[in-house]
């Protein structure tokens, strides 16, 4: 049989999502396929364009389809090629690169452009856009945000809807002084009501981007380069850069051209297919339905559906009959949902409203004869998911209105995934249901990523990438054969931290290689050792066995290896505080030895960079300090502000009790890294809030303790311990803390994973109010372990191995 | 000094390779990584072919080595990637019973 020939004018989201559906229902072999872009890329995910923008993820990361996929599947596809023109007539396609495709189905995907109101001065005589001025659609306008912002001190974005407000943040993540400028009296006026607007204004103010609402801009200032902007009541705003953001301008010349139907997009019927010819269909943004143009994602992917189904005969019942609204404001620190109408339009209509402004919570529903035909969700969006299912399904909702808005009695996350239906949809953007996650768990795949792959489940958008996971976690926690080994401390023996040591103290094992011996036949795993060492330090304290083979490379010569095999020394320095001899004596060490790089540390060190192993103990003798600790799985520092002796703010002695910390915990093995601080007041100058344990004091010789912060990889606010009387009371609640963690953690899981995991609620418990009557024996066993902690680096005068800071040994000089 | 078997090369005695660890030994004007594991002594090329980290500071396993930079491992008796497509060249070695470590290879092979 002659292959038929579907042409696709577009590479975006809509042409590509087309494809996989049609190649879903076998249409590789029903079709030769042939596809042209604009853009020079394989298609991206547009959605995640704010992403890239703020930071959060990077080019490579979006793509859903690279050029190899192209090829896998035996599609033409010729990008950064334009098509100029449609010979209905004829039945063929030809690009502005001179390329022809005869069609027998052809599927216009177009999409849209960015839409530029009538600003003065907004465009050069040429009509380019003037110099500064970006629209935010493609992934070269983003590129050219970024590159644009990093020069620039101010950035304007005309126009504070969904993606105006995504842009913004982004632009504040590079730095920016950011303004939003929005026509309308409230932000998001497409779906808010006022009093959201004005909620979310709040909520963008607190975030340091300025906010005007009513205010429309006339003119754009600067000659060759924005240099402002004009509005009309005549007031004016400095600005290096602008981003506009004012809605979208359907691509619709081309079909026009060819003499389709073209309101304010091309019009279809519910097949997707033009009015005016049988082989020619459209869609997404391009396309008009019933009068709508739809400019987001999810009635894109019914409308590929449709089409697929239509073009492949798969199922020719399809129709496409319109989608309901809902989305998810995607901007870092908000939490907003919108679905439908946003005010009561009916007489009968029921509106149902909590508003707590301070907080940023504002959850308002919208129910006609028992059905939710609008809702706004901001704060807290916990009843998202639910919320827009029943909206989109117009099921019937419950009597009890309450429950709709809060979680009440805190039913578990588990009793929501046990009732929740099969067929009720996980991932909106790639129409993944429950049912299928759980078809994919059982078909063996065991991971989140797995399921995400097989199923794109959390592909699209990527809001619901946790639900996703829990879904996957729910499947497979019930199946037999879940593999058990990711609960293991160690991936060569298969027991879990509790059972572990156990064993071990059973068996008394108290050196790394008896381990092997007695639990993994002896067969010994090079990455479990270091793991297997701290859980015997922790166990055993003093009485442990040292084997120096089962230490890092970093732990056997006390430095932190570098790149090119040289290491990195970091004396102590407690709370960052130093004197000019110490300074004196660094500095001398550093010329002595030639050091190549002299930097300050994050932890309010100093760090010389690039000494030879050999130099090791010799830098270390002639320092005269002890070691800072700056490389092991350990206690690392503890930083300070400037306390109460000179700071006029100094609610507490932050120095002083950073000494104080230092000097106990020093040299305290731990499962991962510890970083402190302390803070003299509550505006955190040594960022004591987002360290592993942070002191902050509050007044009265009261301290708040923060615990599970973060600031590196991940950031994280810390969650309040507690907050204690006197600096005594720091000391024994941060060593029973560490100790707790020690105990508790899995090997190298930071106190931000292990607070979440464990539950604030439950270290609070356990660690500030002793409920498990576990406080003395956790004391007993920091004492213990600072007991037999020592300085490491006396080991420059007394070696423990052979050869132990040689750089390289010579043949013919060994004994 | 011992004099070197016929047809070997004396590398170092065992001694001075902690167990379970490795050093960087310069012979015949060339580096090897030499292991002292708790299942024999190993030589290997003295560099990760991935960033050129110092596989002579690795963690040992039974018969393996991982790298400190950035953790490939490598099988310590045929040079393959363990977890990687890299691979390293690998040098046979004995220990003799005065704790003598000797490289059977004629020098042209280091450096192969």
């Amino acid at each position: 049989m002659r292959k038929e020939k579907l042409v696709v004018i577009g590479n975006g989201m809509a042409g590509a999502r087309a494809v996989e559906e049609v190649l879903a229902r076998g249409g590789a072999d029903a079709f030769d396929i042939t596809m042209f872009g604009d853009e020079p890329y394989g298609n991206y995910n547009r959605i995640m364009l704010s992403n890239v923008l703020s930071g959060i993820q990077d080019t490579d990361e979006i793509y859903i389809n690279p050029l190899d996929w192209y090829a896998e599947n035996g599609i033409t596809l010729h990008s950064g090629s334009p098509v100029v023109e449609i010979d209905r007539a004829a039945r063929v396609v030809m690009s502005a690169a001179g390329v022809r495709a005869d069609y027998d189905i052809l599927l216009i995907a177009t999409g849209s452009r960015p839409f530029m109101p009538p600003i003065e001065n907004i465009r050069q005589t040429d009509g380019s856009l003037l110099p500064g001025v970006f629209g935010f659609r493609t992934l070269e306008d983003c590129e050219g945000i970024i590159a644009s912002a990093r020069r620039s001190k101010v950035a304007a974005v005309v126009g504070g809807g969904l993606l105006g407000l995504e842009a913004a943040r982004g632009l504040m993540n590079h730095g920016c002084e950011t303004h939003v400028i929005h026509q309308s009296g409230y932000l998001m006026n497409a779906q808010l009501d006022a009093e959201g607007g004005t909620i979310l204004r709040r909520t963008m103010e607190a975030m340091g981007i300025t906010i005007h609402v009513g205010k429309s801009t006339q003119a754009v200032l600067g000659a060759g380069r924005v240099e402002g902007l004009r509005f009309k009541d005549g007031g004016t705003l400095a600005c290096d850069m602008l981003v506009v953001s004012a809605g979208i301008q359907p691509n619709v010349e081309i079909a026009r051209r060819a003499g389709l139907t073209v309101e304010r997009a091309i019009v279809v019927d519910n097949h997707m297919r033009c009015v005016d010819d049988r082989r020619v269909f459209a869609v997404g943004e391009c396309a008009q339905h019933r009068g709508k143009v739809y400019g987001l994602v999810a009635p894109l992917w019914d409308q590929a559906r449709v089409f697929a189904d239509q073009v492949t005969g798969r199922n020719l019942d399809a129709q496409y009959v319109g989608s309901k609204l809902a989305t998810k404001l995607k901007v870092m620190g908000v939490e907003l949902a919108s679905m439908g109408i946003t005010d009561a339009a009916e007489p009968q209509d029921e509106v149902i409203q909590f508003s707590e402004p301070s907080r940023g919570t504002y959850k308002k529903l919208i129910v006609r004869d028992g059905r939710l035909v609008g809702g706004i969700l901001m704060g807290d969006i916990s009843k998202a998911a639910y919320l827009m299912q029943a909206f989109d399904r117009d099921s019937k909702l419950p009597e009890e209105r309450l429950g709709l808005l809060f979680d009440l009695g805190t039913p578990a996350q588990k009793v929501t995934l046990d009732e929740m239906p099969g067929d009720q949809q996980i991932c909106n953007c790639n129409g993944v249901t429950k049912e299928a996650i759980g078809a994919c768990v059982a078909a063996g795949k065991k991971t989140t990523k797995g399921v995400m792959d097989a199923t794109r489940a959390g592909m699209g958008c990527g809001s619901c990438k946790k639900l996703v996971g829990e879904v996957v976690e729910w499947f497979a926690g019930g199946a037999v054969e879940e593999d058990p080994s990711v609960h293991y401390y160690v991936p060569c023996i298969p027991m879990t931290k509790p059972e572990l040591v156990e064993a071990v103290r059973a068996q008394g094992l108290k050196s790394v290689s008896s381990v092997f011996r007695a639990l993994a036949s002896g067969v010994e795993d090079a990455a479990s050792k270091p793991a297997l060492a701290s859980l015997l330090i922790t166990v055993w304290a003093g009485e442990y066995e040292d084997e120096r083979d089962a230490r890092f490379i970093n732990d056997r010569v006390h430095a932190n290896i570098q790149k090119d095999g040289t290491f990195s020394v970091v004396p102590e320095m407690p709370g960052g505080i130093t004197t000019p001899a110490d300074l004196i004596r660094i500095a001398q060490v550093a010329e002595k030895y030639n050091v190549p790089l002299v930097k300050l540390t994050g932890g309010q060190r100093i760090d010389l960079v690039g000494v030879s192993k050999e130099d090791l103990p010799k830098v270390w003798a002639d320092l005269g300090m002890p070691s800072g600790h700056a490389y092991g799985k350990s206690y690392r520092t503890c930083k300070s502000c400037i306390g109460t002796d000179h700071c006029r703010f100094g609610l507490g002695d932050s120095m002083g009790l950073a000494q104080k910390i230092e000097r106990r915990f020093r040299g305290v093995d731990s499962p991962a890294k510890l970083k402190l601080a302390t803070a003299g007041c509550p505006r955190n100058c040594s960022e004591a809030m987002v360290k592993d344990i942070g002191a902050v004091a509050v007044g009265g010789d009261k301290w708040e303790i923060y615990v599970g912060g973060a600031a590196g990889a991940h950031v994280r606010k810390g969650d309040v311990l507690c907050t204690v009387d006197g600096e005594d009371a720091v000391m024994r609640i941060t060593g029973r803390f560490m100790q707790y963690y020690r105990e508790h953690a899995k090997w190298k899981e930071r106190t931000y994973s292990f607070v979440e995991r464990v539950g604030i609620e439950r270290l609070r418990a356990v660690v500030a109010e002793d409920s498990d009557r576990i406080g003395e024996a956790l004391d007993a066993a920091m004492q213990r372990t600072v007991d037999a902690a020592s300085d490491p680096w006396q080991e420059a005068v007394r070696p423990r191995t052979a050869n132990q800071f040689s750089d390289v040994l010579v043949a013919e000089a060994a004994q | 000094m011992m004099p070197a078997a016929a047809g070997r090369i004396r590398v170092t005695n065992i001694a001075e390779i902690p167990l379970g660890e490795g050093r960087l030994v310069e012979v015949a004007g060339r580096h090897l990584a030499v292991f002292h594991t708790r299942d024999g002594v190993f030589a290997t090329q003295p560099d990760c072919p991935h960033r050129q980290g110092p596989l002579a500071d690795g963690l040992t396993g039974t018969g393996t080595v991982m790298c400190p930079l950035h953790d490939r491992i490598y099988d310590l008796r045929t040079g393959a990637g363990v977890n990687t497509d890299c691979s390293i060249s690998v040098y046979p070695v004995t220990l003799a019973e005065d704790g003598t470590i000797e490289l059977v290879a004629v020098t042209a092979e280091l450096g192969a």
